[in-house]
């Protein structure tokens, strides 16, 4: 009888009935003795040199027990927050560098850069005393747009980086390309902008720094989704703490879409504090300092040109795009438009020649690193809005076009012209699946009767495709990455039979204490409820890399099979001695060791109780215990692939998006539990639909200042703001190179819909002549295209 | 926040007595603004007297043949009341479409008023519907409450009791939402009396206005064909990220109709 908790099996998530009756605990629910409370005072301005912090009056205030500014950071040697990719130049030269410290020293580079922190008895006295503090500023010409920031004569963000050019990038043939152009029948050309975001999690980030007098160590308590890669940044880079002195603890985090991944500045502040204060210190973010300091997302502006021959097929893809860095090198924000995007560009075609230019710029913003997607909604958005481009410029039917230049399955394992070598995915199928449900077929009806409503219908595909499974350590650490991005388990079966599993990855919403918890009842026979997952502390858990760009299971899940294989190899010597059988003849199923051809057999709860009361047991050749630890390093990337189609109705009055129908068909490889499956392509799908309509990071060029600083301006997916989805999935191309074949599903639904959103809206606009839209399609931008194409339609 | 004294009168008059009190007390309604101001450290006020324990402020009642709404009563409970779902139902649909659930569990018809936030729903329909603003001390006439951006007829320490809205004829409340605040963008309020209509326009200008060039085109004829061809100015209306001025003027334009349309 199948495990109703194993694999394939729709197991309600275990961790929310915590979630949603308040019973989880958060950093901030983490209380210490003789805590104080931080109050981190930021730059109100964009760009200005600090020439003077006048402490006297706050440090008067009532509660005040520290204050604490740059100058006293640089006093202990602290160093900079380190970036953790190095991105070469063209020219073989590395990126600018230059230093992010926690606490400003000289300059403020963007608003809500860290000036000084106030340590004070509450919340409400260090903010009352940071309000006394005196900064002299003086104001500074700021940029804040990149294409801007790389404008000769623009506004230096570091006095060190000439041009604000952080590095001048490249990848693909840009000779094969060219020529290829030269000999195209068509080329269509699109520019475009991917909006910035703010990442929005729903639990602000929060930090508590203690240090133990006793026995010298640290402790930080953070929202992190990779507490083992903050403790080696902050104790290796910036504090010089040796790792057995510090320990890193991200308990239940709410929400993180990539936000939670870096080393943040108050993270190191409050455990240098602490040990100086010789006090707990916790800060809080408020949803403000969320909006200011979470590192941002997205933020390109690029160029695209499609070279295609006379029937439609692809012949070279050229791109070159600015990106915003902000004002400082996030931890991983230099591999984010470089190796997650313009490797990605092939998208699911053949493109023969594909060859991607990529400037990164420092500007007087927010710094941008990872969001949900990183990278791959850029490029997937590029890809699908330039062959949509041109499929209307070439008459082509858009699902057609596409059809006609997918890698065919039979191609697989596909080496594309942009380093990477995808090793499963039938686009075609995806795509098959997908025009029934929506059916295309009678799409024309559907227009035909919107009209007569008034209204606008449009439909548009994403034919996705993304790298998950980050990364084959080598492959990764030759492209700059100056860490390795295996991940870890270990699985302990204590003496009466049940499990628990601490594994290197971290769950901040994705499901993992169910997920995780299947694959050990499905391997072991054993019932959910005998299997604890423990996370997310460093005392605890091997060394892991945690949680982003949809690595957990393939990655982690991974790591958890090989400790449960060698958890099995042990077991099968301890049941052969139990049943004095030979190892060879035992047989494994569903946690039950019995030897073949006989009736004989034992549970792994009995061999795990032999092996911790070794009384019959072979203590000659084995030791007592049931407890595996492995390590896993992935082969290759895994390629998670889908196509989206969404469905719209543009009110022409108003200029009012509906989304009225949302469909996803994905190839996620091996599916462990459906539902967990679809929450997490509902959830991308939103954010996709977010950034396509709704949500859009605005800074006003002239100061530097942050326009949407607030939910009053900063539009968040609501639940009436999309429609009920259709999800669908295929599992008849596993992944090749994990032991699970599973490929990874978070961010999917966020990589595909922004695209297929857009192209639907400007179908929907296509007799008004509009090609292109940039996100957000906002009622106001599709009202003024309108307006302005009316009177010609009308002198028609 | 600021450290600030806080009060909870149990009548009218002790409300009254203690904002009297106070150099720079603030009354607190629903606090949906007032609070993430105040968390915000935008405003330092010396008190919050707080209304929500004055009887005399609550309860919704069929009155002169029309309705008198408590200035303490929640924009839920104008939503779900089945008496003005019956004499006003515009009102109550109105209602319903304040901010999120959360604001409407929170906020009251005096708290909004008050405020004459120039995005706010209620002000529309206080002109649209000729009603009256009664206080601890006068009635205010509807048309002459709303003086400017954030600015009412209140005197310092007035308090408001009620709002008593005649019965229309007709009427219906359009409103083109902020996508982000789900404030209005543009709302517009149409209500017929007799040979009367009023057009109450809210979120285009600094406050609240009518539209005399609608409202006769409408005496006229009562549809929505009668306002084709009408224009609003876009000079002096509105203009931020999410709409200018000229998409204002179209948007009183459609919702207008649309207003027209839905009240029949």
């Amino acid at each position: 009888m199948a495990n109703p908790s194993g694999i394939g099996a729709s197991v309600r998530r275990r961790e929310d009935k915590r979630f949603l009756t308040g019973s989880g605990t958060y950093t901030d629910d983490i209380n210490r003795p003789g805590q104080t409370f931080a109050c981190m005072v930021r730059s109100p301005h964009a760009h200005a040199a600090i020439r003077g912090i006048d402490t006297a009056a706050a440090l008067a205030m009532p509660g005040v027990v520290a204050i604490y500014t740059g100058a006293d950071m640089a006093a202990d040697n602290v160093n900079g927050l380190p970036c953790g990719w190095l991105i070469h130049n063209k020219d073989g030269s590395p990126m600018k560098e230059p230093p992010h410290f926690p606490l400003a020293r000289d300059r403020a580079r963007h608003v809500g850069d860290t000036v000084a922190v106030v340590i004070a008895e509450t919340r409400e006295q260090a903010k009352d005393a940071a309000e006394a503090l005196v900064i002299d500023y003086e104001e500074r010409p700021a940029v804040a747009s990149a294409v801007k920031a790389l404008e000769p004569g623009a506004a230096l963000v570091h006095d060190d980086v000439p041009g604000n050019l952080c590095y001048d990038w490249h990848l693909g043939d840009k000779a094969a390309t060219d020529a290829a152009f030269a000999q195209a029948a068509h080329v269509t050309t699109l520019d475009l902008v991917n909006n910035r975001l703010v990442p929005n999690a729903m639990e602000p980030r929060a930090a508590i720094g203690e240090y133990d007098r006793a026995t010298g160590e640290h402790t930080l308590y953070t929202t992190s989704q990779n507490p083992h890669v903050i403790r080696l940044l902050m104790g290796a880079f910036v504090l010089g703490i040796p790792e057995h002195k510090l320990r890193v603890v991200a308990p239940d985090v709410g929400g993180g879409f990539g936000s939670k991944i870096f080393h943040y500045a108050e993270e190191a502040i409050v455990t240098w504090a602490a040990k100086k204060v010789g006090r707990p210190i916790k800060w809080t973010a408020e949803r403000s300092e969320s909006f200011l300091t979470d590192a941002h997302g997205r933020d390109h502006v690029s160029r695209a040109e499609l070279a295609l021959d006379k029937d439609g097929n692809f012949l070279a893809l050229r791109v070159h795009t600015v990106a915003n860095m902000g004002a400082y090198l996030s931890t991983f924000a230099s591999s984010i438009p470089t190796y997650l995007y313009a490797t990605l560009l092939a998208g699911q075609y053949k493109t023969p020649a594909i060859y991607a230019e990529v400037k990164a710029a420092f500007t007087h913003t927010t710094p941008v690193d990872a969001y949900r997607g990183a990278g791959r909604p850029e490029a997937c958005f590029l890809i699908e809005r330039i062959v949509d481009k041109a499929a209307i410029e070439l008459g082509i039917d858009k699902a057609e076009l596409r059809r006609r230049n997918f890698v065919p399955k039979e191609a697989m394992p596909y080496q594309t012209p942009v380093a990477l070598q995808y090793d499963t995915g039938d686009f075609a199928k995806n795509l098959e699946m997908a025009l029934p449900v929506v059916d295309y077929a009678g799409l024309a009806q559907r227009k035909t009767d919107a009209k007569a409503r008034g209204k606008l219908r449009g439909i548009g595909f994403a034919t996705y495709i993304e790298a998950c499974g980050i990364a084959p350590s080598n492959i990764a650490g030759a492209l700059g990455a100056r860490a390795g991005l295996y991940e870890s388990a270990e699985v302990r079966f204590h003496p009466t039979g049940s499990v628990t599993v601490f594994t290197g990855s971290h769950s901040h919403g994705q499901g993992h204490e169910t997920t995780f918890a299947q694959l050990v009842a499905d391997r072991f026979g054993l019932p959910i409820e005998n299997i604890e997952i423990v996370h997310g502390d460093t005392n605890k858990v091997p060394f892991g890399m945690g949680t982003y760009g949809s690595r957990s299971l393939a990655v982690g899940g991974s790591a958890l099979v090989k400790a449960m294989d060698k958890v099995e190899r042990k077991a099968k010597k301890i049941a052969a001695h139990l049943m004095e059988a030979a190892e060879a003849d035992i047989e494994v199923k569903d946690g039950k060791f019995s030897v073949a051809g006989t009736d004989k057999a034992v549970t792994i709860g009995e061999i795990a109780l032999a092996a911790y009361v070794p009384h019959n047991y072979p203590l000659e050749e084995l030791e007592p215990g049931l407890d595996e630890q492995a390590f896993y390093d992935p082969k290759n990337f895994t390629y998670p692939n889908g196509c989206h189609v969404c469905e719209v109705e543009i009110d022409p009055e108003t200029g009012v998006t509906e989304v009225v129908a949302f469909t996803a068909v994905d190839d996620f490889g091996r599916v462990i539990n459906p539902l967990i499956v679809e929450g997490q392509v509902h959830g991308g799908i939103v954010q996709g639909i977010g950034q396509a309509l709704l949500e859009n990071c605005v800074y006003d060029d002239e100061t530097g200042q942050l326009v949407t600083g607030s939910y009053m301006d900063y539009c968040m997916p609501r639940a009436d703001d999309v429609p009920s989805f259709t999800v669908q999935y295929h599992e008849d191309q596993p992944c090749t190179h994990n032991p699970l074949g599973v490929k990874g599903c978070g961010e999917a639904g966020t990589i595909g819909a922004s695209a297929a959103v857009i192209n639907a809206v400007v179908d929907a606009l296509a007799e008004y002549g509009v090609t292109h839209i940039d996100m957000p399609a906002t009622p106001q931008k599709i009202w003024q295209i309108v307006r302005q194409a009316t009177p010609a339609m009308a002198a028609e | 926040m600021y450290a600030f004294a806080f009060q909870r009168p149990k009548s009218l008059a002790d409300a009254v007595t203690a904002i009297g009190a106070e150099e720079d007390g603030k009354l607190l309604g629903g606090g949906q603004t007032l609070l993430p101001t105040l968390k915000q450290r935008l405003a330092q006020p010396s008190a919050l007297i707080d209304l929500s324990a004055v009887p005399e402020l609550k309860g919704i009642t069929e009155a002169a043949g029309g309705l008198t709404i408590g200035a303490f009563t929640r924009h839920a409970e104008v939503a779900h009341s089945a008496t003005v779902a019956r004499v006003i139902p515009a009102l109550a649909s109105l209602a319903e479409g304040i901010g999120d659930r959360q604001v409407r569990n929170m906020g009251t018809l005096g708290g909004s008023i008050a405020n004459s936030d120039p995005a706010a729903d209620y002000p529309s329909a206080v002109v649209g519907l000729k009603a009256t603003v009664k206080t601890d001390r006068r009635d205010i006439a509807g048309d002459d409450f709303f003086t400017g951006m954030f600015e009412t007829a209140l005197e310092p320490g007035e308090v408001i009791v009620s709002v008593h809205f005649p019965k229309p004829d007709k009427a219906a409340y359009a409103k083109f939402r902020n996508p982000a605040s789900r404030y209005a963008v543009v709302g517009v309020f149409v209500a017929v009396f007799g040979s009367e209509v009023r057009v109450a326009v809210t979120g285009a200008g600094p406050s609240v206005f009518r539209l005399p060039s609608f409202e006769a085109a409408l005496a006229g004829n009562f549809s929505a064909a009668a306002l084709d061809g009408l224009t609003v100015d876009a000079d002096g209306l509105n203009a931020d990220l999410h709409a200018s001025a000229e998409y204002r003027a179209h948007l009183v334009g459609v919702m207008a109709k649309r207003a027209v349309t839905a009240a029949g």
